[in-house]
């Protein structure tokens, strides 16, 4: 494949750009979903797609979501590489039951003779003032379905990088992306913009020596700007961009937690079965001993996604980052 | 600017022209199901066909009470029975090309084995050894389905795939008439027909839905009329006239194949045995009802046939009763044996690679074996 020396500079333009070096790269790749076709996504992540490539390839389907899912198993049974567009968060519950009963277990119900490469991209998270059911953090779900990978960038490399990866791999893959950095931009890897993202492997986005933030997605930017701030505490605080919920990167969460000896997981979703506490409890696991304080969680609250004149209360922001910092028992050293 | 203060300019002008995008008249389902047993139309059929529908039909009804048997002597976990609806599961079975693809709800274990399925591999899931007991490349037969009418959307869309690359497969699916109440059915038949993907759609109205009859599932005229809303058209068959059937089917794939898109059709029949051996049917229904269908038997209508036309003598039904016993002796012993099972397999094909969470959990599973097998040593 010849790489196009183009450089994106907002996340969906990366997500487009690896989209489209997909499907020219291997003809089985079909993008689907509602409005992917003509308007582009109503993000514009499969814009210009559809004239490219044709409809055949990238296809405005019907308005539903389990339909869409499950028709998407048949073409994967038959040898193609779906790349199915969920609009929204809350908008791809119709199709859990095709997730969860089919897409999930596919491999495993028969012996791994029909596995099932199925990409789900599902925009999610709040933050861009969305009317209810448009700001869901459904990871939680997505994370309790074994079988699913579930990855999500949270940098405009990692969205070009992971979805090349999530789209080329034989399992299914719940690709989560945070809306509210669709327009975010930062430097994309111009040396090396079409390096594909290994899943599962978290990285270390800020070294630091006092405390780890352990993150994901729309968090990140949070979390580093915490980061920044806490300095001027005297904190100097590592920053874990975990990028793979499933599978999860145990090895480099805990190297990271035993160097700094404390921990802050920091998500938008509520923290009540939400993936804090299987981080937490994992940390704690594995680093007990290493441990000066109990590993604590900064998340949204348990409660219905808020309207979003009351969002901004909702979502784990750079003070509630710090205060929990705060809270681990830095006094105990003395 | 309101109509108010655009008095004067304004004049009221009818809508944009509407008109129906189909005609639906020729969507409609005939008013009475298709029959061919027992009418004229029965002198055009093919005798070899009639024979191997009848062969098939004897095997099935011996596969149904064998398989029924085996739950009882603890070797099955469960089995939905077909036992009156083999016509329907012998025609879908044998309605296919080669190329052809079959999605099978639970129940239709038997039209699996009419395609060609092992036996022993078809009720791998019910006896429980394993979920899929087959490869589903090897017959094209996708596994069985447990969530109801799941698998019609997964047939839409191979179909559909298979059209995009321009080979010549058409998808057979199979559903209840409980099935045709959830979602999937709705948003199946939708994308079927707005992508004219090359499908044909089963239902076998067997009158219940475990215990819930029709009447209460829906308030369509047919099951079959469901199919013009779609744009697709709807046929009535007799479901326990396995020419009937057949010939309906073949119509259908025929269709499909050479691009006239998806056909939804109903066939009526009648579930003689309970829901599951778990179920209990005298709780919900009658005698008279049962006896009734049992009257209209699928085995006992095709063999009247085929003996008042000099089809088949007594040998011929003879030799078909000596094949079942033949296939459900064969059943009996190999179900008989005890299926070698690894507990390790638990892990292998959860992912193409096992995560190293799964790593960790097989290690412990196999330390949790060691142990029990250093116990049974003591």
């Amino acid at each position: 494949m010849t790489t196009v020396a183009v450089k994106p500079a907002t996340m969906a333009q990366a997500l487009t750009r690896a989209l489209r070096d997909a499907m020219a790269a291997d003809p089985t790749v079909h993008v689907m979903g509602e409005d992917v076709g003509t308007l582009g996504g109503v993000f514009r992540v499969t814009d210009g797609l559809a004239k490219e490539f044709g409809e055949d390839r990238c296809t405005d389907t019907p308005l539903a979501e389990a339909g869409i899912l499950g028709t998407a198993v048949g073409m994967a049974m038959y040898g193609l590489r779906p790349v199915v567009e969920m609009q929204f968060d809350a908008f791809a519950y119709p199709a859990f039951e095709q997730l969860i009963s089919h897409v999930s277990r596919m491999r495993n119900r028969t012996r791994g003779a029909m596995p099932l490469p199925i990409t789900i991209r599902v925009p999610y998270g709040g933050g861009i003032g969305g009317v209810e059911h448009h700001s869901d953090s459904s990871e939680a779900y997505y994370m309790a379905t074994p079988g699913l990978h579930v990855v999500t960038p949270a940098t405009v490399a990692d969205a070009y990088g992971l979805l090349r990866a999530a789209i080329a791999s034989d399992d299914p893959v719940v690709f989560l992306e945070p809306k509210r950095l669709y327009w975010s931009k930062d430097s994309w890897n111009p040396e090396h913009p079409t390096d594909v993202e290994p899943i599962g492997r978290a990285v270390v986005r800020r070294p630091g020596r006092s405390a780890t933030l352990i993150t994901y997605g729309p968090s990140l930017p949070v979390c580093l700007e915490a980061a920044e701030a806490a300095q001027a505490e005297g904190w100097d605080l590592e920053v874990v961009d975990l990028r793979s919920l499933v599978p999860f990167d145990d090895e480099t969460v805990a190297a990271s937690v035993r160097r700094t000896g404390r921990a802050v997981v920091v998500h938008e979703s509520g923290s009540y079965g939400g993936p804090g506490g299987e981080i937490a409890a994992r940390v704690t696991e594995r680093c007990f001993h290493h441990l000066e304080a109990p590993v604590l969680r900064v998340a949204g609250f348990d409660i219905p996604y808020p309207p979003p004149m009351l969002e901004r209360h909702h979502l784990p922001g750079v003070d509630r980052i710090l205060d929990a910092v705060g809270r681990l028992q830095w006094e105990a050293e003395i | 600017m309101t109509v108010m203060e655009q008095r004067g300019a304004y004049r009221p002008s009818p809508p944009p022209a509407w008109q129906p995008r189909t005609d639906p008249a020729p969507l409609l389902p005939d008013a009475e199901p298709h029959r061919v047993l027992g009418t004229e139309r029965a002198a055009d059929a093919d005798p070899a066909l009639l024979r191997r529908l009848y062969a098939e039909l004897v095997r099935g009804r011996r596969y149904n009470t064998q398989a029924t048997a085996l739950t009882k002597q603890g070797r099955l976990a469960v089995y939905p029975s077909s036992t009156g609806q083999e016509a329907c599961e012998v025609a879908a079975g044998l309605a296919l090309a080669e190329q052809d693809w079959l999605f099978p709800s639970y129940r239709d274990t038997l039209a699996a084995v009419a395609r060609g399925l092992d036996p022993v591999q078809a009720l791998t899931l019910l006896r429980g050894d394993w979920h899929t007991g087959y490869d589903p490349y090897e017959h094209r037969v996708a596994p069985l389905c447990t969530p109801l009418a799941t698998q019609l959307p997964h047939a839409v869309g191979l179909a559909h795939a298979a059209r995009l690359k321009g080979d010549d497969v058409v998808a057979l699916a199979m559903v209840g008439d409980g099935g045709t109440s959830e979602g999937d059915f709705h948003e199946a038949l939708n994308f079927a027909a707005v992508w004219q993907a090359p499908v044909v759609f089963l239902v076998q109205n067997n009158g219940f839905a475990i215990s819930v009859p029709l009447a209460k599932q829906t308030a369509a005229p047919s099951l079959a009329h469901k199919a013009v809303g779609y744009g697709m058209p709807g046929r009535l068959v007799d479901g326990n006239d396995a020419a009937a059937v057949h010939e309906v089917l073949a119509d259908a794939v025929r269709r499909a194949r050479e691009g006239g898109g998806p056909t939804l059709v109903e066939a009526i029949t009648y579930r003689i045995d309970a829901h599951t051996n778990a179920d209990d049917a005298t709780r919900y229904r009658g005698d008279t009802e049962v006896e009734a269908w049992r009257a209209h038997d699928p085995i006992a209508l095709l063999e009247h046939e085929l003996t008042e036309r000099g089809l088949i003598d007594e040998d011929g039904v003879r030799h078909a009763r000596e094949a079942a016993e033949t296939m459900a002796a064969d059943l009996r012993d190999r179900m008989n044996q005890d299926p070698a099972l690894d507990p390790a397999d638990l892990f292998a094909h959860v992912y193409a690679e096992p995560t190293p969470q799964l790593r960790e959990q097989q290690a412990l599973l196999q330390a949790e074996l060691a142990a029990e097998q250093e116990g049974a040593h003591r």
